[in-house]
């Protein structure tokens, strides 16, 4: 990829359901040790869609967040992208949907992607190349899931909700996308199949030979583009499929534990797929002080790794304020048992 | 037939989650690292021995002895396939010596392999299970550890055995495999660790069982005539006894003892004209840390019900009378099926040629290793000798 012309984040909004689980109330239905599973995962309660909310409520919540903060005309718009691995349709675009509950004209062009956890920002580099190559002024990607876990598997403890809505543009952006890298293979670490309720795993195998290799690729990939170290930057996200891998893979690429901290949402909020490394972003986009440097890898079981270089600039500060910050949608809580997270979810046979 | 059978080569990879490796690519490699051992080339050898437990359903793949003749482009010589469970090494180690000794064969090369990740962890369980008896265990929920439990909580009935105890050999092994470089877990484990991992069939744990391993070992063998002409110290197979048992654990009159291993190993010593205390080092077929107790006591290191004493005083550390799996075992080493019988052969060939490095026992001139399949119905037991 040659060196991209500049753009940019003009707005970004989040969204998180209210609801929550804990951890250990998921363990202790399934007859297992609820302290140690929060611990070993690094997840102590998850997000779960409401009974009326998927990710079309999700996408139009956070791009009506993103749309605020940046002031600007929804009609400017020239292009919605959303990325899930959840899209309520098997056939029939979340984007329409969203599009036109947020106002955007009917002369854009709107698509659906998916790349299992990195969809979200597969959809940003698209919407950067739209906006690069003057084809629009102001693209929308979005990344939001309402992650499905089969009852009982590990999955279960970490798949949440919610997502993340970034606009990309270049006039007078919050923070300017420096360079973005991806790395992709054809790794079957985790799938689902046309008509299955859940998706399928290849348990360890999703660690090494997938997440690790990829998002290291990718990072490394990234490095030596932008011809940066570890050092040159102050925050550090990657895609967080529990609370482990990406302290994990902080330690392997030597990022210092605080620069990674301010990302992990998975914590509170679970694995919130597409929406994942998106959310874990915007908490530090949030936060961090204009001239701050981010790094951003997200990963897409299958496999792939999309990286970024991002600078915070001063224009960031006067959009504060004006939107729920990711913080703000964490502490924002109605924790539920499992019996209504059961309902929720639609994981009582019966009802159908 | 008078002639005794040599090991003139060994070869192993290196044991782990192999995910970018095929079963061949792992049986070939442990081969050809025998081959290379023992500096023979493929015209000298006239037969293949090829353990597996169940390729078919691990990785779709069976008729594996002609495959890996076909594979090492070893022409047409004669290959068999040995299947015996967990025991699938032992057994094909069992069967070259017997080939070699009835004067069929001259040098072989003798393989196991097992590929496990390919599969899902419940595929692995199930295909495992299948070497219970499946009518009247498997089909019942009774997987290897719901049935090494009931050995293990019947032995601390009996015999007082602590959860204690059944975190010895893991921590033994552990420390022992920070030397294998081939061993799939190199790194020691602590006590208070094995002893609070998840439970798996109480009173085990995740710790107190063996792994899923992709791994494969090789030896070659031959006439010990024949041996003088590759190498100088050959090891002997000095004996060779398979036993068998009933398949169910409720057919037996204890399970806590594993018959077939008592005879297995009595009549082996005796073919050898050893005793026990004249044995340096040990395999022993340690797939949960209670068939390690169990076989300590039943190859006769400590009486009946102290095999947990006997890991606490050391007496089957490296240092101690009767060293116990210096590879690591099952446990640390890793347990691909087929290949663990051979496995252990070529962690006692190096043991006494003084190739083991910083696990090396001193001095060590004999040596034993028990192979067993399921809980005890198959057990093959192999003295070596230099």
């Amino acid at each position: 990829m040659e060196r991209i012309a500049m753009v940019g984040i003009v707005g970004y909004g989040v969204y998180v359901p209210r609801y929550r689980i804990k951890t250990s109330d998921i363990a202790e239905v399934w007859g297992e040790d609820g302290s140690k599973i929060g611990q070993n995962l690094g997840v102590f309660e998850k997000s779960l869609p409401g009974p009326d909310e998927d990710v079309a409520t999700i996408s139009v919540e956070a791009a009506r967040n993103a749309i605020k903060m940046a002031g600007i005309n929804p009609v400017d718009i020239g292009a919605v992208y959303i990325g899930s691995e959840s899209h309520p349709y098997a056939v029939k675009p979340t984007g329409t949907i969203v599009s036109e509950a947020i106002g955007c004209s009917h002369n854009i062009t709107c698509a659906d992607f998916e790349f299992a956890c990195k969809a979200g920002t597969a959809a940003l580099q698209a919407a950067m190349g739209l906006v690069s190559s003057k084809m629009i002024k102001i693209g929308l990607a979005i990344g939001a899931d309402t992650a499905q876990g089969r009852p009982g598997d590990a999955l279960e403890y970490s798949a949440a909700a919610g997502g993340a809505a970034y606009l990309i543009g270049s006039k007078k952006p919050l923070a300017t996308i420096e360079d973005t890298v991806s790395f992709t293979s054809d790794t079957p670490d985790f799938w689902r199949r046309e008509g299955e309720d859940y998706p399928s795993h290849g348990a360890r195998f999703t660690g090494e030979p997938a997440y690790f290799r990829h998002v290291g690729e990718g990072a490394a990939l990234l490095f030596k583009k932008t011809k940066t170290t570890v050092d040159d930057y102050d925050y550090f996200v990657f895609h967080m499929p529990n609370g482990k891998f990406p302290i994990a893979m902080g330690k392997q690429i030597g990022v210092p534990k605080e620069k990674l901290e301010d990302s992990l949402v998975v914590r509170q909020i679970g694995n919130t797929y597409s929406g994942s490394a998106m959310i874990g972003l915007a908490r530090v986009l949030d936060i961090a002080k204009p001239g701050s440097k981010i790094f951003m890898v997200a990963y897409g079981s299958g496999a792939g790794s999309d990286a970024f270089s991002i600078t915070v600039e001063d224009a960031i500060e006067e959009c504060r304020g004006e939107v729920p910050t990711v913080d703000d949608y964490i502490k924002r809580k109605t924790y539920v048992d499992y019996a209504t997270y059961a309902k929720y979810r639609r994981k009582i046979k019966a009802l159908a | 037939m008078n002639n005794r059978v040599a090991i003139i080569g060994v070869g192993i990879n290196k044991f782990g989650e192999l995910w970018d490796k095929n079963l061949m690519d792992i049986a070939y490699e442990a081969g050809m690292y025998a081959i290379w051992d023992a500096g023979i080339s493929g015209a000298d050898i006239d037969g293949m021995v090829i353990g597996n437990m169940s390729a078919g359903r691990f990785t779709g793949q069976e008729h594996l002895g002609a495959l890996a003749v076909d594979m090492a482009g070893l022409g047409d010589i004669p290959a068999y396939s040995v299947e015996a469970a967990c025991a699938s090494g032992g057994a094909a180690v069992r069967q070259a010596y017997m080939a070699i000794k009835s004067g069929e064969h001259d040098l072989m090369v003798v393989l196991g392999c097992e590929k496990m990740s390919d599969v899902s962890q419940s595929e692995a369980m199930n295909t495992i299970s299948v070497a219970s008896d499946w009518e009247w265990e498997g089909t019942f929920g009774g997987t290897f550890p719901a049935l090494y439990a009931f050995m293990a909580r019947r032995h601390m009935h009996d015999y007082g055995t602590t959860e204690e105890h059944l975190a010895l050999p893991v921590v033994k092994n552990h420390a022992n495999a920070a030397h294998n470089p081939f061993a799939q877990f190199q790194s020691p484990v602590p006590l208070d660790v094995v002893m609070s991992s998840a439970m798996l069939a109480e009173p085990l744990r995740v710790l107190h069982s063996s792994p899923v391993t992709d791994g494969a070992a090789g030896l070659v063998v031959c006439r010990e005539d024949l041996a003088k002409k590759y190498t100088d110290t050959p090891v002997i197979i000095e004996a060779s006894d398979q036993r068998s048992d009933t398949l169910a654990l409720h057919d037996r009159k204890s399970i806590t003892t594993m018959s077939s291993v008592v005879t297995s190993t009595r009549c082996a010593l005796k073919q050898a004209n050893l005793e026990l205390k004249d044995i340096d080092v040990l395999e022993l077929h340690d797939s949960f840390s209670i068939g390690e107790i169990i076989l300590t006591e039943d190859v006769g290191i400590a009486k009946k019900g102290e095999g947990g004493k006997a890991l606490e005083e050391g007496i089957t550390e490296i240092g101690g009378k009767f060293p116990v799996n210096t590879s690591g075992g099952l446990k640390a080493r890793g347990h691909p099926v087929g290949a663990t019988g051979v496995a252990q052969i070529v962690e006692l060939v190096l043991q006494l040629r003084g190739d083991a490095d910083k696990r090396q026992v001193d001095g060590a001139e004999k040596a034993l290793a028990v192979n067993i399949g399921g809980t005890g119905a198959t057990s093959i037991v192999h003295v070596l000798g230099r």
